[in-house]
């Protein structure tokens, strides 16, 4: 690599069990208090509200943090490219579908069915958007956030404008948590484009590999996605740098800085 | 809707090896000779334990292929198709070779699965004891969507970027897309991508409960067609940013990708996610519809995807076109339909075989001149193949001769 590659972040989404959004999340790392009475479960207004509550909650989170993020860089989602990484996907719906055909292989639900697809949250975010442009859903077990950042910045390298990146994970469930590590839910998504002057803030691929960072503790501890915290914390604290998980115990470093 | 303008021709890149593991046979000749004498591989369905009415295009002897002991963890019926795919037409020999010649941290592993080893965690479902994995499975390092491209890179020994891409059907049509963008970047010199799935319960049933499954041999574009047989399959291909003309084989000179943005499990009715899919490919391959001299349909045998890609096919390309599906031969792949009907794609780039279409007889009234039933020869410079997923993701490549 001769130049690292580099992108602005133009908007940042989350949402996770007490911290409803980035906002609260800066909040909470500045010391201020949980916002109360959060909601138990994300709502993305951009599903009607029957399919809301029909939507795995996998689907929800990544919506929410989606709708978040490109609300809070101006874009309109239907012009986004976009790149849905999740380390397991929707773990209720496998655990419910390996039951089922355990028992009664004839009562899979079609819907359940359609649902358990790895870009379900891709496919209900271009439908909710109306968005054309190209979705991708990756999973890469703990790189799962670093590859699917990777991902975004070569797609700005290829060509794109703007690119969303929507990172996150659920619990497992039933007996899938004796081979799995996840719980609760954890949604994290960015918008990131090509760098342009004036630019608030933009992360850039460093070379060389590092020790990754722990994830902070107080946010969706132990969600498989939570590498992904380590570079919202990094953000939160103006830090020059984040080192995300890679796998292996390795690290990929992300530089961090002012346009 | 967005206006939205072609994208600009891309250098294209070179694919040194590839090789296809269907219901056909093991490796490229077993394609090639099944193409050309119209023998297809769907039996009746006869999975142990999975009593549907349908045909299935299952894979003679996975059962039986023994992993090394070092891949011993990886043991499922995923992964021990992938390894007798990676066995055939010199792929293993030729993956480990470019691992050697740019680095292991610099090969990329792109791989494309739907349902990755869930055949193991499925069966773990039906021996839990006290509510818990049997040790046996509960042991192995299987029971994730990243296991796929997981265990390719423990079988080859690449260690570059590293990810399983999982849009259903359209996974490992999408791996060229994502291996030219991260060599592009210059974050790999040589990627290996494919494409692997195996038939479960999982997904036997789940289409049964869509009514998506015949319980016939499915018949691509026929008028009377009701529903896509299954099938198995493990394909791979080897890019390379830079080889020597005389180990360029193909090159994949574009690929378009697109959403439907229009349901989870139907596809667009004017298909205009699968014309913007291959508009964008032929545009980073620069080249013009006519060029195309052979396109790999998807062509599932579904009402609704062989009417809105039949129309599609004919509002783009000409009457000369050929156009096929060779799902009558292999049953629906899934996961790895990209990576076959790519390979099947590249074979007709070598050997000028363009398949026709097994199993049916009369076209869906839809169907214009393109979609072609008989076999054909002709000596082609480009080829398309288009793979479709649910959540209306759709992918289109087009690849060239040398």
């Amino acid at each position: 690599m001769t130049t690292p590659l580099t992108a602005a972040i133009e908007g940042i989404g989350l949402w996770a069990p007490g911290v409803p959004s980035w906002e609260a999340f800066v909040g909470l790392h500045r010391g201020a208090a949980a916002p109360e009475a959060a909601p138990a479960r994300p709502a993305p207004t951009l599903l009607p509200p029957n399919e809301r509550r029909r939507a795995p909650d996998t689907v929800l989170v990544a919506l929410q943090a989606a709708q978040a993020a490109c609300e809070a860089a101006g874009r309109d989602p239907a012009s986004l490219p976009s790149v849905f990484t999740s380390t397991y996907g929707e773990l209720a719906i496998t655990d419910n579908m390996c039951a089922t055909l355990a028992r009664a292989p004839t009562e899979v639900s079609p819907t359940r069915f359609h649902n358990s697809v790895h870009n379900a949250a891709a496919g209900y975010w271009t439908i909710g958007t109306g968005a054309m442009e190209p979705a991708t859903a990756i999973s890469a077990g703990q790189a799962s956030f670093a590859m699917g950042l990777v991902e975004a910045l070569a797609q700005l390298e290829a060509g794109a404008q703007a690119v969303l990146l929507v990172a996150y994970d659920g619990p497992a469930v039933g007996p899938l948590n004796d081979v799995l590590d996840s719980q609760g839910l954890l949604g994290v998504a960015l918008v990131l484009a090509r760098p342009a002057a004036g630019d608030r803030l933009r992360l850039s691929l460093q070379p060389g590999e590092a020790t990754p960072a722990a994830p902070p503790a107080a946010v969706a501890a132990g969600n498989a996605m939570a590498p992904a915290l380590v570079l919202l914390e990094a953000i939160a604290a103006d830090a020059a740098q984040a080192v995300v998980a890679a796998g292996d115990g390795r690290g990929l470093r992300i530089g961090l800085g002012h346009g | 809707m967005l206006t939205h303008s072609r994208p600009a021709p891309v250098a294209p890149v070179a694919i040194t090896a590839f090789t296809a593991t269907t219901a056909l046979g093991a490796g490229l000749q077993a394609q090639h000779e099944a193409l050309v004498q119209r023998r297809g591989g769907l039996r009746r369905n006869d999975l142990p334990g999975r009593p549907l009415e349908c045909w299935i295009g299952r894979v003679e002897g996975v059962e039986t292929v023994e992993l090394p002991a070092a891949l011993e963890g990886w043991q499922s019926r995923n992964h021990r198709l992938a390894w007798l795919g990676l066995q055939q037409d010199g792929f293993l020999e030729a993956a480990r070779e470019a691992v050697a010649r740019h680095g292991a941290a610099r090969v990329a592993v792109v791989i494309g699965t739907s349902t990755s080893s869930i055949g193991e965690t499925e069966e773990a479902y039906t021996r839990l004891e006290d509510g818990r994995f049997p040790a046996d499975l509960a042991r192995l390092k299987v029971h994730c969507p990243d296991a796929a491209s997981g265990f390719v890179g423990a079988a080859t020994g690449a260690a570059g970027p590293t990810l399983t891409v999982a849009t259903a059907c359209s996974s490992s049509a999408k791996v060229f897309a994502h291996a030219a963008r991260l060599m592009q970047a210059g974050l790999a010199d040589a990627a290996i991508v494919g494409g692997v799935d195996t038939l479960c319960g999982s997904v036997l049933y789940g289409f049964n409960a869509l009514q998506l499954v015949s319980a016939q041999p499915c018949r691509p574009f026929d008028a009377a067609r009701d529903g896509l047989s299954l099938g198995e399959a493990a394909g791979f291909a080897l890019l390379e940013r830079q080889a020597e003309p005389a180990r360029v084989r193909a090159w994949l000179s574009g690929y378009g990708e697109s959403s439907d943005a229009y349901h989870m499990s139907s596809p667009h009715p004017e298909g205009l996610g699968a014309r913007r899919a291959m508009q964008d490919a032929l545009a980073r391959a620069g080249l013009a519809p006519d060029d195309i001299g052979y396109l790999s349909l998807h062509g599932t045998a579904t009402p609704a995807n062989d009417s809105v890609e039949a129309a599609a096919v004919a509002a783009l390309f000409p009457p000369t076109l050929h156009a096929s599906s060779t799902k009558g031969w292999t049953g629906h792949t899934l996961g790895a339909a990209g990576i076959v009907e790519s390979a099947f794609a590249l074979l007709a780039l070598e050997h000028g075989l363009l398949p026709g279409t097994l199993n049916s007889a009369v076209p869906d009234p839809v169907c214009g001149p393109q979609i072609r039933f008989d076999n054909a020869r002709a000596d082609i410079a480009h080829a398309m193949n288009n793979a479709f997923g649910f959540g209306g993701n759709n992918c289109s490549l087009v690849f060239s001769r040398p």
